[in-house]
């Protein structure tokens, strides 16, 4: 079957690759760019860490057909890097001590992105419903919580 | 495997295409086709897409509105002259669900999914659809009956009218997880007020059957009254009848026969 070209905005890098029919964003960023930060975790919608931001929205990669971004901006956690310095959510998370086996990092990040992109002084009830599609089996969340209070200047409480 | 994708830039002709090939899927947000393709799912053979401006289109302005079939619930809640479907709304994903996930495809989620669907058939939505045949207006609940048939048509837009308060119409997610989380049962009531008595009362259930169904027990005991705690009780102990609720992970059949009538009862009397 014929490969169906696809071009669009990759971590502000325009990217052009050949995905076959029906292959999702997930693969296409992984096997294809080699972006390895988005994870496959459920393939269901479930569990949040394949989270990208598709024109700053954000969406689950391995429930997105990978054609269907063609033109569009695809930002990743590898697009969050600054130079060798992390951005100040990677450095919150570090500080708070927000991941542990560090799966579910990758969507946690871009989750509290888009969260503070739109709204640069969460509620804590604000920052448990962005994350809320997105599952850690570690931590409990509250680190997470605090680490993303902690990045948006908001008062961490214990 | 790889499959065959359609991509057609109006509705009219992804509905032809649709409906003369039976392997054929419409993906809308990609919640349950893409997922179906993860899964290994070789049912799906053929994926049929529009780029149709009028699939995308809200009319919330008046007193009847509508949604197109691709409107995301993120839309919806962005909406304010639609605040009376924010809470089905927000019940449904965690954002990125809700960036993705449709009205249109909402009506094909299977249980414990489908909780925007369980809202629109209290509301005695009508439902669009394009197939071979040219498009139709369709009520909800018979496009839900057909529902495992309605694979070769194309969902256009959902239609209802608005409640004439908030308090008319009322909706509620059961879930072990919140704020997201699948549903253990859902429930949604209008209750057009008329005199003081309720008039015209449609109640609907979500993961008390196969699909979406009204409870016309509860219905009937509403009808004509004024909503009292007498009025209520009755209401609640019709809750389970003509029901068939199914096990799952999230509760058994049993457990939703025995919560509905409670959860109903809280529902009409107006508590948390």
């Amino acid at each position: 079957m014929a490969k169906i070209p696809l071009q669009f905005r990759h971590n502000g890098r325009d990217v052009a690759i050949f995905v076959d029919g029906g292959t999702n964003l997930l693969v296409a960023l992984r096997e294809l760019i080699g972006d390895m930060t988005p994870k496959f975790g459920c393939g269901q919608g479930g569990c949040g860490t394949c989270s990208v931001l598709v024109d700053g929205e954000l969406h689950l990669s391995c429930l997105t057909l990978a054609e269907t971004v063609a033109g569009r901006s695809v930002e990743t956690l590898d697009g969050m890097k600054q130079g060798p310095n992390l951005h100040p959510l990677q450095r919150a998370f570090a500080d708070n001590f927000a991941a542990q086996c560090g799966y579910c990092t990758p969507g946690m990040l871009m989750a509290a992105k888009a969260l503070l992109d739109r709204n640069p002084s969460p509620s804590r009830d604000e920052v448990i419903e962005a994350i809320s599609g997105n599952i850690c089996r570690c931590t409990g969340y509250e680190p997470i919580i605090n680490a993303i209070l902690a990045a948006a200047g908001g008062r961490v409480s214990a | 495997m790889a499959v065959t994708v359609k991509t057609f830039t109006s509705a009219s002709e992804a509905a032809g295409a649709l409906s003369s090939d039976r392997s054929a899927r419409y993906l809308g947000g990609g919640t349950l086709v893409m997922r179906a393709l993860n899964e290994g799912d070789v049912s799906v053979s053929t994926i049929v897409r529009a780029q149709d401006q009028a699939l995308t289109r809200i009319d919330a302005s008046g007193p009847r509105i509508t949604l197109g079939a691709g409107v995301t619930f993120a839309r919806v809640l962005a909406e304010r002259d639609l605040a009376f479907l924010h809470a089905p709304a927000r019940s449904i994903g965690g954002p990125a669900v809700r960036n993705m996930g449709t009205i249109g495809g909402n009506l094909f989620a299977p249980s414990p999914y489908g909780d925007f669907t369980v809202a629109l058939l209290a509301l005695d939505a009508t439902v669009a659809v394009a197939g071979g045949f040219g498009a139709r207006d369709v009520p909800i609940e018979e496009f839900l009956q057909a529902r495992d048939r309605q694979s070769g048509t194309l969902v256009l837009s959902v239609s209802c009218t608005r409640p004439a308060s908030a308090e008319a119409f009322r909706y509620r997610k059961i879930a072990r997880i919140k704020p997201k989380g699948g549903s253990v049962i859902t429930l949604a009531a209008h209750l057009p007020i008329s005199g003081g008595r309720i008039a015209g009362a449609r109640i609907a259930l979500g993961s008390m059957a196969p699909t979406q169904i009204r409870a016309r027990a509860a219905e009937r005991a509403l009808e004509g009254r004024s909503l009292d705690a007498a009025t209520i009780a009755a209401a609640a102990s019709a809750a389970t009848e003509g029901t068939s609720p199914s096990d799952n992970a999230l509760g058994s059949a049993w457990y939703r026969r025995e919560i509905v009538g409670v959860h109903l009862r809280r529902l009409l009397s107006g508590q948390e």
